[in-house]
This record gives C-alpha cells, structure tokens and sequence, in this order.
C-alpha cells in the first residue's frame, strides 16, 4: 500500500507488518532482513518509511503497571498518547513532556524524544523515560536503561528505531492540579523583543511564541507570545467544571474532509490569517486567565486531518535549532530570507529549548528552535536549502522526526555525537536491518 | 447480589473479543477472560484493569477439551457471570477446504460443536437462576453457504440457527441471547486477506456496536450495519444463477 509521513512527501509503496505483543515483533524482525518500526505516522517526512516493509505496533498499546501514588507508568509502545490522557488526566497526572499533538504513541515519542512547550526547564520525554524494552536485529529482546547499557539506551532516545523496535517502556509522570492552564498572553513588535520576553519570563514552565513570519523590516520577528502553568484548584473559576480533572478530553469535531485546492493557502491568505492572530492575542489582554489543557497543548488537534490544508502536493516542516549565542543573529537571517521568499507558512512557531540530554541523536540542545511550515514546492525547496546554509553556518542542527530532504552533509554538520551512534548501530545492526528512507539519505 | 455485572469472554485473545472486553470493561463490568494459554491473557488483564478499574480473573478454557472438563467449567463458575460472549472460531484455510478434510472437521469443532456445547452448559445454569445473556459471534458467512468458504460458513450457519433456537428456547425464562453476525473484521483472522475499506470495520467499530447492541437489547446485530442488507440480497439470489457466482 501507499504510505508517507504527516507531511504527504514523500510517498512510498510498502507493506505495513502489524504486531500485537513484543513476542510478535520479535518474530517479525527475525523474518524479515529489511524494515523500520513506525508509531502512528506523525513524524512529517521519511522517517518512518521503508520501501521494503514497516513495523507498526498500534496494537501492542497495553498499559502494564500504572502506581498512581508514585507516578509511574510501564506500557507497549503502541499505547497512543490520547488514549493514556484519557486515563491518566482525570487520576490527577500528567506526561512530563508532550509534543503537540496527542495522536502519537509513546514509543513514538521516544524514538524522536519529542519536546514540549516545557522543555527549557524540564528536558526532553526520554528523561522521563526510566528504561525501555528494545527488539534487536537479531531478534532477541533487551531492556535497557541509563545503568543497563547506557550506549545502547542513549542511542535509542531519539535514534528513529534505526537501533530496535522499542516494544516497552516505564516512564514518570508529572502531578496534575486540575485540567486547566493558566495562560498569559504577550504581543511582541520585533524579534529582540520576543527573545527578551522569553529570557524575562522562563520561570513559566510552558512558553511558545506564534511568529508573524511575513512581517518584515522593523516589526520581523513580532509575535504571539504563550506563557503557562497549571492552574490549581483554587485558581479554576467555579463555574468552570469542565476544567476538573474528571471531565473527559475534548473530541475533534472539525475535520478537513478532503483537500482543498492547493491555492488557498497564499501569501494574502496567510497574511490575513497572521494579522488577525496578532490582533486577537492583542485583545486578550494583560491578565492571565484560565484555559483548557487541551486546547493550550493541543490547538491543532481539534482539527483531524489538517495536514489535508496544503493540498495533494503535500507540505513539509522545517524544524531548526540554533546555540543559544548564535540565536538572534541566526532567527533574524532565517526569518529575513523566509519572509522575502514570501512563500508564507501557516505555522511558525518559536520555542526556548534547554540543555541538550543524553541522546545521540536527540533534537534538542540549549537555544531556540523555529519551525515553518513549507508547501512541497520546488520553489520552497530551494529555499529550505538556503536557509539549511544559515542553520549550519549558525551552529544549528534540523529535527530528524519533520525532516524529508536534509543532505547527509547537512545532517552530519549537525550532530556531533553522530559517530558514537554509528559505532553502536553498527553494533547491535550489523546487517542494517533497520533502515528508513531517511536513514538511507543521510547515510545512517 | 454483585452490585458489578461481570462479562465472561470465551476465546479472549481474538481481537474482536480483547476490543469487547474494554468495551465492556469502560461501561463499568468485571472481567473473567479465557483462553487455552491464559498466560497469553496476563497483559490484557492489567490493560484492563489499569484503563478501567475493572477486576480482572483470567481462566484456561480449552472449548475442544472433553465433556467432563466443559461441565467442570461451566459448574465451576461461581458466582455466574452476568453476560458470556463466546468469540471462539477458526476460519482455517478455505482454498484448500477439499484437499484437507482433517482442518474441515476442526473448522467444524471450533467454530459449532465447541461453542454450542459450551453454551448449552451455561445456558442451563442461566436457565435455573433465571437470568442472564448469552452473546455468541456467528458470521455473515453463515446466512448462505458460498464457496469460498464453504466449511467455515456451514459450521456458522449451524451456530447461527444454533443460537436462534436457544433464543427462542430460554425466552419464557427471561434469558438473553444475542446472535453477533460480523462481515470483514480487521483482525488476525483475515491478515493478508485484500478487504475492501468500506465493508471493513475496525475491532473497536465492531466492539462498539456489539455493545450498544447489548444495551438496547438486541437478538442480532450485524457490524457494520450494512451487511444485513448485503446478506439480505446475498440470500434472495436465486441458486440456479448463485452457483454460477465466484462469491
């Protein structure tokens, strides 16, 4: 069948291998000399695609072991975020990181250590990962964790399946006061300004800025900036129920049932759509107020499909991180170069990320990272290889889970503990059993 | 009285009776799972009761085994469950049906003889206490023999008339009994079967609506819902032109 990632692009003919238990994975890997693990298709691009076959575990989604008083979770890796939400959030607990959407598995969220809007001050999802169950290439089943093989469990954090099908896992879970968030929101007119505000205010645990990203001139860089907690008990209004933890999560109730034209998302358009976010997080003013988590962590998923916007031609997402000193010089280039292509992105989003943890090949190091969003145009292509040129000569590195076009050099420049990684794939994966399109690209 | 209804599944590790046990399990029943290996149950049984705080017994039951072992069960089985849904069934390997007469006997066994006999024993006990469902999952394939799966259709039309009657039967004695005719099902019983995604529900779809079913007090449910009137046209076809068809 005809599968591609989040994005659309690229697309490949491949037969996807379902499994149930870790015993079923197992004797998939033995039986097959070519594959690549995939969750539930959210990384963007090729990561999770093979042209020979892909090993998809929505089945193998079982919660193992939940202690409530400690908070703790052991479960298969096929266990969707959504699904453990709707378990967890009214027990009173929460994940420690959470990407933003919640139609991801957990060993999905592990393979590419996703970050969240927290992430500059509690780490990456893989540091709440205390060990996790890895079928090798051989077919033998390892658990491992930051004592037990740590090479190998490093390399796994973040390392796209390239090392094993993760089958299992136990991770923390963060205390939860009540489902709601309170949220200040902050306009900013200029990029330094932006970056300040997130320096000033990096005692809130969550920060994200919408940046108008066809701004240009004095007011590149203006931004909606989020900041947010969770709220207590006693901050959430009375009338407002829905906000206790007891309440069901919000269902999607939107969908893009089909795709639209592929010129409907233009520079007037977008230009348009970013004007009036700026105006209404103007309006909501200077005090914080209460939100649902939902919408807070999730603002797109209350629109199912919505990759459908950009068309048949499908889009991808450019995700960058730059040093924490090359920052400002670096997001003011790339912001220049993007808004002088006027090729528009729908999404363009700012976040501060804190220090880099024990992953090999894991996203994110101390700076900021920006993501956009690009229709796959050959127009856009070429621009993403320029900016690639800003990103590298910056310091920074692109995000392996959006990525589907990054040169191997591009990759290689970005991620110095590459050869430790290749030192231990070559290991554990003598044969390269474990390959995606991806990894192929980038001589993985 | 339990004041928590209990669901006994009979061939738990099926993925359509796994997808009925949290569907059950979410509507606030206790579990008694069983298989032949119930070690295959164990993660199941902590899923569920991590997901839904249901108490969760796991059991071996071998529906093939000899009468004694049978009956020893269904008297075993204290207090009774509220609901049974027997999900056991083999659809073993129909292109092959004519060259091997040994796998047409164990389609045979698996998916009629064992489940009736089994049913029977605890529609006794349902019949002396007065109360209770008995949920048994037949197939389309049983509303007209085809050939493409001739012994498997035959073994489900017998256990489709099988439950009708016990229906009617247990009636007057105020017992339930819910006849659940799937068509295509993704599971691992049709992997690597080319389904066409219209007619093909998901486990959860198919839990879902055998489980309203039961709410509302159905005497048979076809998931999804289309397949009545498929089969309906299915059987209305006159069988000098049906033989001619490769259905």
């Amino acid at each position: 069948m005809r599968l591609s990632g989040w994005g659309q692009q690229p697309e490949v003919e491949t037969r996807i291998l379902p499994w149930r238990n870790p015993e079923d994975a197992a004797r998939l890997v033995r039986r097959h000399t070519r594959l690549i693990p995939r969750g539930n298709g959210r990384a963007y691009g090729d990561a999770a695609l093979s042209a020979a076959a892909v090993l998809q575990g929505l089945a193998g989604n079982r919660i193992l072991e939940l202690d409530l008083s400690q908070g703790r979770l052991r479960c298969e890796a096929g266990l969707l975020l959504s699904d453990l939400l709707a378990v967890i959030i009214p027990r009173g607990w929460f994940v420690a990181a959470t990407p933003g959407t919640r139609h991801v598995t957990l060993g999905g969220m592990l393979a590419a250590d996703v970050h969240g809007k927290n992430h500059h001050r509690d780490g990456g999802f893989a540091d709440s990962v205390t060990d996790c169950t890895v079928v090798i290439a051989d077919g033998s089943t390892v658990t491992i964790s930051p004592t037990c093989h740590p090479d190998l469990f490093h390399a796994t954090c973040g390392g796209m399946g390239l090392t094993g099908v993760i089958v299992e896992l136990s991770c923390r879970l963060s205390p939860l006061p009540t489902a709601g968030i309170l949220q200040q929101t902050l306009v900013t007119d200029s990029l330094e300004a932006t970056l300040d505000l997130f320096t000033q205010q990096g005692h809130w645990p969550y920060s994200v800025a919408w940046i108008d990203c066809l701004a240009r001139g004095p007011r590149l860089g203006r931004s909606v900036l989020f900041l947010g907690r969770h709220a207590t008990l006693e901050e959430v209004p009375p009338h407002r129920q829905n906000l206790q933890l007891s309440t069901p999560l919000r269902r999607e109730r939107l969908a893009v049932p089909f795709h639209p034209p592929c010129w409907i998302l233009n520079r007037w358009s977008l230009a348009a759509f970013n004007a009036l976010y700026h105006a209404h997080g103007r309006r909501q003013g200077t005090e914080p107020v209460v939100v649902p988590l939902d919408g807070f962590f999730y603002p797109l998923d209350t629109l199912s499909h919505w990759n459908r916007l950009y068309g048949r031609r499908g889009f991808t997402q450019y995700q960058c991180v730059l040093p924490l000193e090359e920052a400002r010089r670096g997001l003011r280039c790339l912001l220049d170069r993007t808004a002088r292509a006027g090729l528009g992105s729908f999404l363009a989003v700012l976040k501060q990320l804190g220090p880099a943890s024990g992953g090999m090949l894991s996203f994110p190091r101390s700076g900021y990272t920006l993501a956009l969003d690009f229709p796959w145009t050959r127009a856009a292509l070429d621009l993403l290889n320029e900016l690639d040129v800003i990103v590298r000569d910056h310091g920074g590195r692109l995000y392996l889970a959006k990525d589907a076009r990054m040169t191997a050099e591009m990759f290689q420049a970005g991620y110095p503990h590459l050869d430790q990684f290749r030192e231990i794939k070559a290991r554990v994966d003598p044969h390269n059993r474990f390959q995606s399109l991806q990894s192929a690209r980038l001589g993985l | 009285m339990n004041p928590r209804p209990t669901l006994l599944v009979i061939g738990a590790t099926s993925d359509i009776a796994r997808a009925v046990a949290h569907a059950f399990a979410a509507g606030g029943h206790d579990l008694i799972l069983t298989a032949r290996d119930p070690r295959q149950l164990e993660r199941d049984a902590a899923d569920l009761h991590h997901r839904h705080g249901a108490s969760v017994t796991c059991l071996a039951l071998d529906l093939l085994a000899d009468d004694t072992t049978l009956a020893n069960f269904a008297a075993g089985l204290n207090p009774l469950p509220t609901v049974v849904f027997c999900a056991v069934g083999l659809l073993g390997d129909p292109p092959r049906s004519l060259d091997d007469p040994d796998t047409t006997r164990q389609v045979m066994m698996s998916n009629f003889v064992g489940p009736a006999q089994m049913l029977t024993l605890l529609a006794r006990r349902y019949r002396d206490s007065g109360s209770g469902t008995l949920i048994g999952v037949s197939s389309v394939a049983g509303d007209r023999g085809r050939g493409s799966n001739f012994a498997y259709g035959s073994a489900k039309a017998g256990f489709s008339a099988f439950l009708s009657g016990l229906r009617n039967h247990l009636h007057p004695h105020g017992v339930r009994v819910m006849t659940v005719k799937p068509g295509f099902v993704s599971t691992r019983m049709t992997a690597g079967l080319s389904l066409p995604p219209a007619l093909t529900a998901t486990p959860t779809q198919a839990a879902q609506d055998i489980y309203r079913a039961f709410l509302r007090q159905r005497d048979e449910v076809y998931t999804l819902w289309m397949w009545r009137w498929i089969m309906l046209i299915i059987r209305l076809l006159p069988e000098s032109l049906f033989k001619r068809l490769r259905l």
